[in-house]
């Protein structure tokens, strides 16, 4: 079995011919998943029972003659700050290291019903917050394509397990770029879609205004296959949308003739040039497929990340509350009265970067500083998201870098904080504005680095989004 | 500095948060070099301009509430099964009032 060749269509094409059983295809994925883990790190967890489990649902179904679902038999991983019922989900924390949820994250239900089967847990940065995935407390994952560098994160795992083809989809989550980003690092398609899109039930909070579940593949076409899976209302989310979910596979192999794409200025700012070429290359491509490309102007891109480490960490700090000593697995084995099991199960159970977000979140939201860190970051949030309003009256979509240079060495940018968080510039005002926004793999540098192709649309406009990157994904290919 | 090592002990009390003596020193660092980034918002005039708190989308007021039906909830042994603690179906935390 060639795992790098299989697609959502190739394993039901397969399943349907008889050529194996989903319980084979899962048991063959799960051997061969554990046997390539040690070279990353980027499992945590398997979750083999209930993966068989599903595996033979899908083969009743298909001898029955029902069908088998839209993700029948693909073997998928879920980065571990989603919830599954039963099996062991981290976060990355060792504040987590034997938390068992009681029940499934929505985006996690929605897979089994169409027949996905779910391998296991991906590691992460401790709560999502990194982005080199640096920051777990079970050790880094290294990249796939280059071993001794970074995946990029926060859902490293996630993105190493395409590339290494341990899974065929996985879900990540992104907050200021953490699926677009290790995507682009790891040579595969990460998809963050509008705010709302996906069902954030079971999903640990981070940064709840900014906070999304995405897909990566292989293929735009696949990635779009797993996000009409997972999109759409759910009760259990006040903030999911009721927009109704398109068909996103109609969107695929279509042609892209006289679509306008932007370029913001801002984005090329700052570029290694290798990076640079390989982005500027790309828009010729689409150029050469009938786009019409502009040059135009997102003038906050330069506040970004002071807003979004104000927002986001203000957030992280009230949310990050909850982790206590009472509720979640983890207390202090010192520690005598309660507050002294409060402040000391934090302080030792959270990382250097979860610690430092708290501290920071906390301290912007304290009394006296509110008006001139957290609203004032909520007016330039505002001006940011304006920008691309604007912008979107111009163009249909918008093209750029994901980051401004492709995966640094393991340990490069551990040590500055500041350094770390301005390379995601070109990801955070896609959150900050809520709108859809996805890494398509553009080529690779001389050393054989992928770079990735950011593409930008309008609220709940993922069809363009898919468009384009399908056609790119098409000629290049 | 924009941020003492004084600040920071108070802060960490405000996040319950217990910081060693070294902690305190590389927070101190590194919350002074990113508050110094966050200075760059004051080059922006936003005096007329509404903060946004969330992606907003059209729908109805009252859209997000659900009918009022009974369900079966989580169930007590499944909450407490991650407790630290647990008896009597309660959490148990460390004695806060004395007899």
């Amino acid at each position: 079995m060639n795992f790098a060749e299989c697609s959502i269509a190739s394993v039901r094409a397969d399943l349907l011919a008889k050529k194996y059983s989903a319980r084979e295809l899962t048991g063959q994925a799960l051997a061969h998943a554990e046997s390539e883990n040690p070279k990353t790190n980027a499992y945590l967890t398997f979750s083999p029972e209930r993966a068989l489990a599903t595996a033979l649902e899908v083969d009743k179904k298909i001898a029955a003659g029902d069908d088998p679902g839209a993700l029948a038999g693909v073997p998928i991983a879920i980065k571990d700050v989603i919830l599954t019922r039963g099996v062991r989900t981290t976060c990355g924390s060792r504040l987590l290291a034997n938390y068992i949820p009681p029940y499934d994250a929505t985006a996690v239900t929605r897979i089994e019903q169409a027949g996905g089967v779910i391998l296991g847990k991906t590691n992460c940065d401790e709560f999502a917050m990194g982005s080199s995935n640096e920051n777990s407390a079970f050790g880094p994952v290294r990249n796939p394509v280059a071993l001794d560098r970074v995946p990029g994160g926060s859902s490293g795992g996630s993105a190493a397990v395409i590339a290494q083809a341990t899974a065929v989809l996985s879900l990540g989550s992104d907050t200021g770029g953490s699926i677009r980003q290790p995507a682009s690092f790891c040579g595969v398609v990460g998809v963050t879609p509008t705010y709302g899109r996906v069902s954030r039930y079971g999903l640990t909070a981070f940064a709840s205004s900014l906070d999304h579940i995405g897909p990566f593949a292989r293929s735009v076409r696949d990635a779009a296959t797993l996000l009409g899976v997972i999109a759409g209302r759910d009760e259990m989310d006040a903030t999911s949308a009721f927009a109704p979910v398109p068909d996103y596979t109609a969107a695929l192999a279509r042609d892209v003739r006289g679509m306008k794409i932007g370029l913001p200025r801002e984005f090329f700012d700052g570029l290694e040039s290798e990076t640079g070429d390989l982005i500027h290359r790309a828009v010729d491509v689409l150029k050469s497929l009938g786009c019409e490309v502009r040059e135009i102007r997102l003038p906050h891109t330069p506040y970004a990340i002071a807003t979004y480490y104000i927002i986001a960490t203000a957030e992280a700090s009230s949310n990050l509350a909850r982790y206590d000593g009472v509720r979640y697995t983890a207390r202090s084995a010192t520690a005598q009265t309660l507050s002294e099991m409060y402040r000391q199960t934090r302080g030792e159970g959270f990382g250097a970067e979860c610690k430092r977000r708290i501290m920071l979140g906390t301290y912007v939201l304290s009394a006296g500083y509110y008006d001139a860190y957290y609203l004032k970051a909520q007016k330039v949030r505002a001006l940011i998201a304006r920008d691309y309003a604007e912008a979107f009256q111009q163009v249909d979509a918008i093209a750029g870098p994901v980051s401004p240079f492709p995966a640094f060495k393991l340990g490069e940018k551990v040590n500055d904080p500041v350094a770390m968080y301005l390379s995601d510039i070109f990801t955070i005002t896609g959150d900050l504005a809520g709108i859809p926004c996805m890494s398509v793999p553009c080529g690779a540098t001389a050393a054989g680095l992928p770079v990735g192709l950011q593409i930008l649309t309008r609220h709940f406009d993922e069809i363009s989004m898919f468009r384009v990157a399908d056609a790119y994904q098409m000629a290049s290919n | 500095m924009k941020i003492t090592e004084q600040e920071i002990r108070r802060v960490a009390e405000l996040a319950n948060l217990a910081l060693a003596d070294h902690e305190i020193a590389r927070m101190a660092h590194d919350l002074d070099e990113i508050l110094t980034h966050i200075d760059k918002l004051n080059e922006l005039d936003t005096a007329n301009v509404s903060p946004m708190a969330q992606v907003l989308y059209d729908a109805e007021e009252t859209a997000t509430l659900r009918d009022d039906v009974e369900r079966p909830p989580l169930g007590n042994a499944a909450a407490l099964a991650n407790a630290p603690q647990a008896g009597a179906g309660y959490f148990k935390v460390p004695k806060v009032i004395e007899r």
